[in-house]
């Protein structure tokens, strides 16, 4: 064991598995001798030479695009986009040729990439370096969507994404890159993917929350706590495919169901599960199911800090569903 | 750079001195066959959608020069990325005629398990990378494919197919750049053949050609009459050696037309000249071809009506048995999504087999 941020995490995942297998290739805009603008890839070209980590033209239609040819010649991928919001430029290749490849060739071809991006906000980057986009993926059928919240999951589950046959996109909560610090496991320390976590285990409420909302939901059951109710918070991990169980076997327990993302309210993988609560599992509920999520307008710069779920406003979802 | 166009074999047949890849007669005759199969294939496939029996065909007459002799310039090992307009290659390198004909139909039979449109291809077995629609995606992953090779330390070199239209995709740019700039074993093929769907070349691009692009990326292009069979292998033959030897991508402009409507969705008529096909008819590329094997004594009456005939009867019976061969299962529409099913997609399937088939479920009254 190792005490590690989040973003430690991360580089010695990724270090672990171009030790094992040289198949694995890590590139992007300013990976290679940087390190990557938050340093995430720092000492890997020095490990391993730049055949194996290298600086790509400012392209994300490029990077994404030829990392699918380079997963179709029998590499394994890592594409770094440097923010999530810049990300659209590949939107197309991610969306009609990675997601699909397997599928429409009748898995003559396949995809093994990783797509690895930070997203979220509370850095104060305004609209382009804040935002939670992923909605957008959870909604193609092909493509996996991955998140850590604590550093031994990030090592863990991006082992998993490396190792996975088909494309994973892998969003870094970057606001906790170096606040979230933990134990992690030397080598081989492999985290499955499609398995929720428990962060808590709690009587009265369930806390469904991913990436960094995970650290607001544990402050906000503390208070919720000395109020007199036991939260339990669950972490899918994977959003797609998803570990429906856990969710459902925790509204079971509880009758309660809060939802926390930070991306905008409308259509937020959110909602997802919040639907998926309301199908199959509404004989047990015993209140209403809440979504707590950022408001629908751009990302602010200046009222980042109003427009993000907080542990009030989490209070609030939870207290919602004892008093509708 | 030169907006000149290479011409080896003139309209009358006669070869420009000193330009013939001298091309053994074996080779000749097989680039031959390939092209009058792949004109035949068109044929029947517009014909097929025609009478209603499939979906939608694409038809590629008069550019079967400029994909066949491309891609004959390969070895068998080295790979394609193709947009949906080069049926001549699938012919070339030997692809079984069940696994093309099935696609059409989307039966049983069809590698790409009837998931997409037909001539949307995927021939693994001679490493041709599965179609997709959108234009120029395949682009950037020829350049990648390349890329990845040269970190694998092999030889293999790597082809892709897009039009004059696909010159202003973005995968155009990133594609060429990325391969410029990591020396990629890569051949980018843009066949021009005029029209993107009824957008005319000049109002894609304010270049004078689309060659000449290639330059600004920091790789040659190189500019060469589509319709000349001869031309157009020479001219990637270069390319491809260029590849292999690890001296970088080339661009190959070839010039032609497409003599069909973009589709069978499409009708040329309402805003084509006749003139300009009239014009274009005349360079034909198989009639050219014809005329060049006359003068090698090559070509004959009986030749040519035996690979009539045989390729005719070859396809009659491949179309007979896709026709009759089964639908895809319901539960292949929930496979292959990922390599493994999900929950949820198992449950999606049991929803839907619920519904359908003898054991489809009695939802019975509604409660009151």
């Amino acid at each position: 064991m190792a005490e590690m941020t989040l973003l430690g995490a991360i580089t010695d995942a990724m270090a672990t598995e171009m030790r094992s297998d040289d198949r694995v290739v890590v590139f992007g805009e300013d990976v290679g001798k940087k390190g990557g603008v938050f340093g995430t890839t720092a000492g890997i070209q020095d490990e391993f030479g730049e055949d194996r980590c290298f600086d790509t033209p400012l392209s994300e239609c490029g990077i994404i695009g030829t990392g699918i040819g380079m997963a179709l010649y029998g590499l394994r991928p890592i594409a770094e986009i440097q923010f999530l919001d810049f990300i659209y430029p590949a939107f197309d290749q991610i969306v009609s040729e990675a997601a699909k490849m397997r599928y429409r060739s009748g898995g003559e071809y396949t995809c093994p990439m990783v797509i690895r991006s930070p997203y979220g906000g509370g850095i104060r980057g305004g609209h382009y370096h804040s935002q939670s986009s992923e909605a957008y993926f959870c909604h193609t059928p092909g493509l996996k969507v991955v998140i850590p919240s604590t550093p031994a999951d990030a090592k863990g589950l991006l082992v998993s994404s490396i190792r996975d046959e088909d494309p994973v996109m892998f969003l870094e909560p970057k606001r906790i890159y170096r606040t979230s610090k933990g134990e992690v496991p030397e080598g081989e320390h492999v985290v499955p993917l499609s398995k929720g976590r428990i962060v808590r285990e709690g009587t009265d409420c369930t806390v469904v929350a991913y990436g960094s909302m995970v650290g607001v939901c544990e402050k906000a059951a503390d208070e919720a706590e000395k109020l007199g109710k036991s939260i339990e918070i669950v972490d899918p991990r994977t959003l797609v495919p998803l570990d429906e169980s856990i969710i459902l076997e925790s509204v079971k327990k509880t009758g309660r169901c809060v939802v926390v993302y930070e991306a905008p309210k409308t259509c937020g993988y959110g909602s997802e599960i919040a639907a998926i609560v309301a199908e199959r599992a509404m004989e047990y509920m015993e209140g209403p199911i809440i979504r707590v999520a950022g408001f629908d307008t751009p990302f602010p710069y200046t009222l980042e800090n109003l427009y993000m779920p907080d542990v009030r406003r989490v209070l609030k979802g939870i207290h919602s569903t004892f008093t509708w | 750079m030169t907006s000149e166009v290479l011409t080896i074999i003139e309209t009358d047949g006669k070869v420009a001195k000193g330009k013939d890849p001298n091309l053994s007669d074996d080779q000749l005759k097989e680039l031959y066959e390939t092209m009058v199969k792949a004109r035949i294939m068109d044929e029947r496939g517009l014909a097929l959608q025609r009478q209603g029996r499939i979906g939608f065909y694409l038809q590629a007459l008069g550019q079967e020069a400029s994909h066949i002799g491309s891609a004959a310039a390969l070895l068998d090992s080295d790979w394609l990325f193709p947009a949906y307009r080069q049926p001549g290659i699938p012919i070339l390198r030997g692809a079984p005629i069940d696994q093309i004909v099935c696609e059409w139909f989307g039966h049983e039979g069809d590698p790409s398990k009837g998931r997409q449109m037909p001539v949307h291809y995927s021939l693994r077995c001679i490493n041709f990378v599965s179609i997709s629609s959108p234009i120029g995606t395949q682009i950037t992953h020829a350049a990648g494919a390349a890329m990845a090779a040269k970190i694998r330390k092999d030889d293999t070199v790597f082809m892709t197919y897009f039009g004059d239209g696909g010159t202003s995709s973005n995968d155009f740019h990133a594609g060429l750049n990325f391969a410029a700039v990591t020396k990629a074993p890569c051949v980018f093929i843009c066949e021009n053949n005029q029209w993107a769907i009824s957008v005319p070349s000049h109002r894609q691009t304010g270049s004078e050609t689309m060659a000449q692009k290639a330059v600004a990326y920091g790789m040659p292009g190189v500019r060469v009459d589509g319709n000349d069979i001869l031309a157009v292998y020479r001219v990637c033959m270069e390319a491809v050696d260029r590849a292999r030897k690890g001296e970088g991508p080339t661009m190959v402009e070839t010039v032609t037309y497409r003599m069909a409507s973009h589709s069978s969705s499409d009708d040329a008529s309402r805003y084509r000249d006749q003139e300009e096909y009239e014009r274009w008819k005349q360079r034909d590329p198989i009639q050219r071809f014809q005329k060049y094997l006359k003068r090698r004594k090559v070509w004959t009456e009986e030749w040519q009506t035996e690979i009539e005939e045989t390729y005719k009867n070859e396809l009659n019976a491949a179309i007979k048995r896709a026709e009759a061969a089964p639908k895809p299962s319901i539960e292949s529409m929930f496979e292959g999504v990922y390599m493994n099913k999900t929950q949820q997609l198992a449950a999606q399937q049991e929803e839907l087999l619920s519904l359908e088939g003898p054991e489809a479920e009695d939802l019975g009254e509604f409660p009151l």
